[in-house]
């Protein structure tokens, strides 16, 4: 069993949801990587998902973008993210997914990236332009080793969303709305409804998880509350890593996460 | 015309995209092959394309250059007389007329120099319908103009100013769009790239220029040309010329910016220095780091300052159906200062990069042979470019 699906079953014990958040790594830093995912720790998160910068990050909205470019001056490589991920291992046994694009893999070599991630302590990957259609040489390199979680929207097919759910591993990420990462427009009834049509579709073979444009604890009751199995909140902890001194970032985002944490134990 | 199953050329192009647009793709491809063989719609994009853009373009003897070099005859496919300066109409008008049928309100598309985005512009106008075009900061200052025409002719510039603010970020921030707008927004893509059926699709509108070509040629000499030679950023031009020649027996030609020069990563030549990949949507050859960070372009043509291929040519790379070759800024701007003096036409830089490599195989070549050049654009926006080239390097 692997640490994303050990994770889901011992809150499904609990009666809880799993809260996951995203943050870019070295954005500005790594220091402030470091102290922030100290800060999730602190304050709850369930599983953490690391973002590895990429020059066109075409499904993402201005603040991941603006992270990424930051990232990427700043000097982020791989073997540098691998360290990373070590030492985030050494302090924590929470699951990790690493969030990328599809280029990234590709230009190592799918089956060299994904067991170089695995030993440093990655545990699944998320590849928001990584269609299904394109994913074999992926997946068999993944198999039995990370987790593969892909990505549905509001308007993917029944059919679609059922071959999707065969090849997704860990949990299945349901994007919120039609938009970019980080576009806040309110919570949409049909957000709430693909929930709702997913859970069913998918007869809690795998968890449900929600992301795009999630924020507050508000918008985190109410995902729980339409059925989702985890909520996914990404820019909100960019902004928050953006605006805080380095000596306060920890604490910031400790309290900023249990406050998020609250609304996942029913 | 052969379809590729999957929407794959051998291992190259296919479809990387963000789910969310996997519906609007699908739609997309279902009415491009409802409306690709119907009579109807045919016979209105023919109209437009005789009337309106005016098809078919001359094959133009270039008597004057050929002799003076003294090898094979050299034909200019004078793509640069249509409506609107480019082949790019040729494209626009066959989308924009689908996106009609397929009842989208609203288009929006991505342009580097500006000329897919006025094509854009003005097949939308001539259609009446209204376009938003997606172009880097960058591009907006280095083409002012084609901003003004744009707006001129009704439709709405977005600088983009994410990553390197130029044809790349454009596209980027224009799958956003749609990403956002899916459900009432036709992406009205500009060269032979992006996810499947967009490659496949820009080139049967582009083809037009070959089988135009290979009609004039048997009329000329009874027989398909001995070289072919168009420039490629993106593809599209290249594209359109060489897919209706594949199966003969021509030698064919791709010419890439080699900017500075291959060696000093100024440059744009994805195909004879990149490394495959995926970016926008298909598996192709990229300008890369070792990372896979896609890394920025230069050309002295803003039309071919591109990192990525569209992915046919990828795969006629490979499979060596296809040279690719490339042209310094140096090369470029003697073929159109040659081309300007010696036969009355002023080229665009990207059609000069393609003269360029013409002038070099007729030395090469014997009087009796053949080579045609698409010439894809008129140069009038590169003036000043050229201009500033010469004050630079005082060729004045």
């Amino acid at each position: 069993m692997t640490r994303i699906k050990e994770k889901f079953a011992e809150l499904n014990a609990k009666n809880e949801k799993a809260l996951i958040s995203y943050v870019m790594v070295g954005f500005p830093n790594e220091k402030s990587t470091i102290s922030a995912v100290r800060g999730l720790v602190k304050g709850g998160i369930d599983i953490i998902e690391l973002g590895f910068p990429f020059s066109d990050p075409l499904a993402d909205g201005p603040v991941i973008q603006n992270a990424s470019t930051i990232s990427l001056e700043k000097g982020t490589k791989i073997k540098k993210f691998f360290a990373l991920v070590k030492k985030i291992r050494k302090e924590t046994d929470i699951p990790l997914i690493l969030m990328t694009y599809t280029n990234i893999l590709y230009s190592k070599g799918y089956a060299k990236f994904i067991s170089e991630a695995k030993k440093a302590g990655i545990d699944g990957f998320i590849l928001p332009d990584m269609s299904i259609e394109e994913s074999r040489e992926y997946l068999l390199a993944a198999k039995n080793n990370a987790d593969t979680i892909f990505l549905i929207s509001p308007n993917t097919t029944k059919a679609r969303i059922e071959k999707i759910a065969k090849a997704s591993t860990g949990f299945l990420y349901l994007v919120a709305v039609f938009g970019t990462t980080g576009v806040k427009s309110g919570i949409k009834k049909y957000s709430l409804d693909a929930i709702k049509n997913v859970k069913k579709l998918t007869k809690n073979k795998i968890p449900v998880g929600i992301g795009f444009g999630v924020s507050t604890p508000e918008d985190v009751k109410k995902y729980v509350k339409a059925g989702a199995d985890a909520v996914i909140v990404g820019s909100a902890y960019l902004k928050l890593i953006d605006k805080t001194p380095q000596n306060q970032l920890e604490s910031k985002i400790a309290s900023f996460t249990k406050n998020l944490k609250k609304q996942t134990i029913i | 015309m052969r379809y590729p199953k999957n929407g794959k050329f051998g291992e190259f192009g296919g479809k990387y995209i963000p789910e969310t647009l996997v519906p609007a793709i699908e739609e997309l491809e279902e009415n491009y092959l409802k409306f690709k063989n119907n009579k109807k719609f045919k016979k209105e994009l023919d109209y437009y394309l005789k009337i309106y853009a005016g098809r078919p373009t001359p094959l133009y003897y270039a008597k004057n250059l050929s002799e003076k070099i003294g090898g094979a005859k050299i034909y200019l496919k004078r793509e640069d007389l249509l409506h609107g300066g480019a082949h790019k109409i040729n494209n626009t008008l066959g989308q924009a007329l689908l996106a009609k049928k397929m009842n989208k309100k609203r288009i929006i598309a991505e342009t580097g120099a500006g000329q897919h985005g006025v094509a854009t512009a003005m097949a939308c106008a001539a259609l009446g319908m209204k376009a938003e075009v997606y172009m880097g900061y960058r591009d907006t200052i280095r083409q002012k103009q084609n901003v003004f025409r744009m707006n001129m002719l009704g439709c709405d510039v977005h600088p983009v100013k994410s990553g390197s603010k130029t044809l790349k970020d454009a596209i980027n921030e224009a799958i956003r769009d749609w990403i956002t707008n899916v459900e009432n927004t036709y992406y009205l893509l500009g060269s032979a790239v992006g996810p499947h059926p967009y490659p496949v699709m820009v080139r049967d509108f582009q083809s037009v220029i070959g089988n135009e070509i290979k009609s004039q040629m048997k009329k000329i000499n009874n027989k398909t040309p001995d070289t072919v030679i168009a420039c490629v950023g993106g593809g599209s031009n290249a594209i359109g010329t060489f897919y209706p020649l594949v199966d003969s027996n021509s030698e064919i030609i791709g010419v890439e910016a080699a900017g500075h020069g291959l060696k000093s990563k100024m440059h744009s030549a994805t195909l004879s220095a990149g490394s495959k990949g995926v970016l926008h949507g298909m598996m192709t050859y990229l300008l890369q780091d070792k990372e896979g960070q896609v890394t920025e372009t230069h050309s002295i043509s803003a039309g071919l300052d591109y990192p990525g291929v569209g992915p046919e040519h990828s795969y006629f790379k490979d499979s060596k159906r296809v040279k690719y070759h490339s042209a310094t800024d140096s090369e470029v701007i003697n073929a159109f200062l040659t081309l300007t003096r010696m036969e009355g036409i002023i080229p665009a830089l990207e059609s000069s990069h393609a003269i360029a490599e013409a002038i070099k195989v007729a030395r090469k070549s014997k009087k009796s042979e053949s080579i045609v050049v698409t010439l894809s654009g008129r140069g009038d926006k590169d003036i000043e470019e050229v201009q500033n080239y010469l004050k630079k390097h005082d060729k004045n």
